[in-house]
């Protein structure tokens, strides 16, 4: 055995000393939760005596699959997902390049969007809910005055305007998130150019399309991703605004609700899985397609 | 072809520009802000008052004195604080020795079990619910703070190991190599030689460490069961009238204020120190 051999061997086996307690952690905290999770999807376990099941096959996922309820909730997900992510790319990217350009006090409003960012989901849903109010909100009182509407709008009770209501708060929410990353990817962009297109004569918008655009895209890519999955994941927004109104109803609420109101662990169980891998697929999909791109470059 | 412009009219359109940009960003400031004056302002209002629509707040602070003396709030507090620092130390102890391993120790699975680390930080909170109980059970830690203690470690753990992992691949290899051939111990060279230079990495990543565990609610609001030891989130999210309808928005408002000011003036004073904590990094000589 040569000395280098040796050396990187006692480097292998220090670089596991180091990490160990972090993957017992996670071992204890992720794996095993989950495995467990998957494997009382199997059973008719109820909550209040885990110790106490027999195995019952495939058909606790049967029982959720034909829930219309679990249906309604995947749907009321997705749209969510998609419609308040495409908004907050958006309306990210336009914050972004406006926050790019130098002007006075830039460095405070930067700061500044982080404030809907560092507060708890809780604490912005309350805030909107109570700006909604029916009869007392601030925003019906404006749109009351600017005579856009006759009488208040009853924004958290209409059922049809539920969800809407509830991207518009996520939108508030995470579209400093984006503006971060986004910010971060215009950064990394080449002053020079845009001294060189400027000099060519190149019309502004054109330089948006062929060198911001192109250059910031696997910026967005990355935040879209991470943006998507958090979203498909979402709890807290849905459940302090309407609690488990099927109108608002998530995927995550969905489980939670077989598990703990009704006590039932098998059926939870297996609402909880067919949200992980619902979730995990999409998000194969997604890494697929943002490496498909990048190879295309 | 170019028109060509007077010197006055070039002056013109650039003022009008300077002029729609800052009307630009007071828009998005007015958005961005306003839903939290507004809080601030509700706060501070009587009971009566809270149904006029004055922009002004009115120094009323009744609804701080109620929820001051509110014992389920204040428990909350103070259960919140103990959860979110002791969630954050481990965290950041366990996410320091990972990072040193991942960052500088090569080994052929430190990429393969980072990617795994990642994967863990996405994993939607509910797909581990249940086997989480059942290791809350086991610890015989259900209804008491030391349930979120743990199991925020799956949410706090991913977070500063990648975080930190990427500060020290950014650190100049030279630093510890001088250590190393002195005959220190990788630990010795870990706590003494890079520790102090990481110190801003360690106060931004643990601030936001902090952040997650204080805002989280599907554990708590899961895995705690009495009022007395329910943290703000939770407090917060279940503060309500006699009715579901008379829902008491002063108060509610004065809570979210008390809960979300003192992290947003850590977040702002932190962000001065990240970026000097960047600037001054890079070693001399």
């Amino acid at each position: 055995m040569t000395p280098t051999d040796h050396a990187q061997r006692l480097q292998t086996r220090t670089a596991w000393l180091f990490v160990a307690p972090l993957l017992v952690i996670l071992f204890a905290v992720a794996i095993w939760p989950l495995a467990r999770t998957i494997f009382f999807a199997f059973t008719d376990a109820y909550l209040d005596d885990p110790a106490n099941y027999g195995f019952v096959g495939f058909s606790n996922f049967v029982t959720v699959w034909e829930d219309t309820i679990f249906w309604r909730a995947v749907s009321n997900t997705l749209i969510f997902t998609v419609v308040s992510v495409a908004i907050e790319t958006v309306l990210g990217l336009a914050i972004a390049l406006l926050l790019h350009r130098a002007f006075f006090g830039r460095g405070l409003v930067r700061a500044a969007i982080l404030v809907p960012w560092a507060m708890p989901m809780v604490v912005s849903t309350r805030i909107w809910d109570w700006m909604l109010n029916d009869q007392f909100g601030l925003i019906n009182r404006i749109l009351i005055d600017l005579g856009i509407i006759a009488k208040g709008i009853a924004w958290t009770a209409d059922p049809t305007l539920l969800l809407g209501v509830v991207i518009f708060i996520d939108v508030w929410v995470t579209t400093p998130f984006m503006v971060l990353l986004i910010l971060a990817g215009l950064q990394l962009i080449p002053e020079d150019l845009y001294e060189a297109a400027e000099i060519s004569g190149v019309p502004p918008w054109k330089c948006f399309w062929s060198i911001t655009l192109p250059l910031v895209a696997p910026a967005i890519g990355v935040a879209m991703l991470f943006r998507t999955l958090d979203a498909l994941r979402m709890f807290d927004l849905s459940y302090v605004l309407a609690a488990n109104n099927t109108n608002t109803m998530t995927m995550s609420i969905y489980a939670r609700d077989q598990l703990i109101s009704f006590q039932d662990l098998g059926v939870g169980s297996a609402a909880s899985t067919w949200v992980f891998l619902i979730i995990g697929f999409i998000a194969i999909l997604l890494v697929g397609l943002l490496r498909l791109d990048r190879s295309q470059h | 072809m170019a028109k060509r412009y007077s010197n006055a009219t070039y002056r013109l359109i650039r003022r009008l520009k300077a002029a729609g940009l800052y009307a630009a960003v007071a828009l998005v400031l007015v958005y961005i802000l306003f839903p939290y004056y507004w809080a601030i302002v509700t706060s501070t209002k009587s009971a009566q008052a809270i149904y006029g629509f004055s922009l002004l707040p009115s120094l009323d602070f009744s609804n701080y004195a109620q929820l001051f003396t509110n014992r389920v709030f204040m428990g909350a507090l103070v259960n919140s604080i103990a959860v979110a620092f002791a969630s954050t130390l481990i965290a950041l102890v366990i996410g320091v020795l990972a990072a040193y391993g991942f960052g500088r120790l090569h080994f052929s699975a430190g990429r393969y079990l980072l990617i795994a680390v990642l994967m863990i930080s996405v994993l939607p909170q509910v797909a581990v619910l249940s086997g989480m109980f059942e290791v809350i059970g086991w610890l015989r830690l259900y209804n008491s703070s030391g349930a979120l203690v743990v199991s925020y470690l799956i949410l706090t753990l991913p977070f500063t190991t990648w975080i930190l992992t990427s500060f020290i691949r950014d650190l100049p290899v030279e630093l510890e190599e001088a250590a190393l051939i002195d005959g220190c111990s990788r630990l010795r060279i870990l706590t003494h030689v890079l520790l102090p230079l990481m110190w801003p990495a360690i106060a931004s990543t643990g601030l936001l460490a902090f952040i997650l565990s204080w805002n989280e609610f599907l554990f708590a609001l899961t895995f705690i069961l009495t009022d007395e030891n329910r943290t703000v989130p939770v407090a917060i999210g279940l503060l309500t009238g006699s009715s579901r309808y008379e829902v008491p928005y002063g108060l509610v408002m004065a809570a979210s204020v008390t809960v979300t000011l003192p992290l947003l003036v850590l977040v702002l004073i932190f962000q001065r120190k990240i970026v000097a904590g960047l600037t001054t990094g890079a070693v001399k000589g």
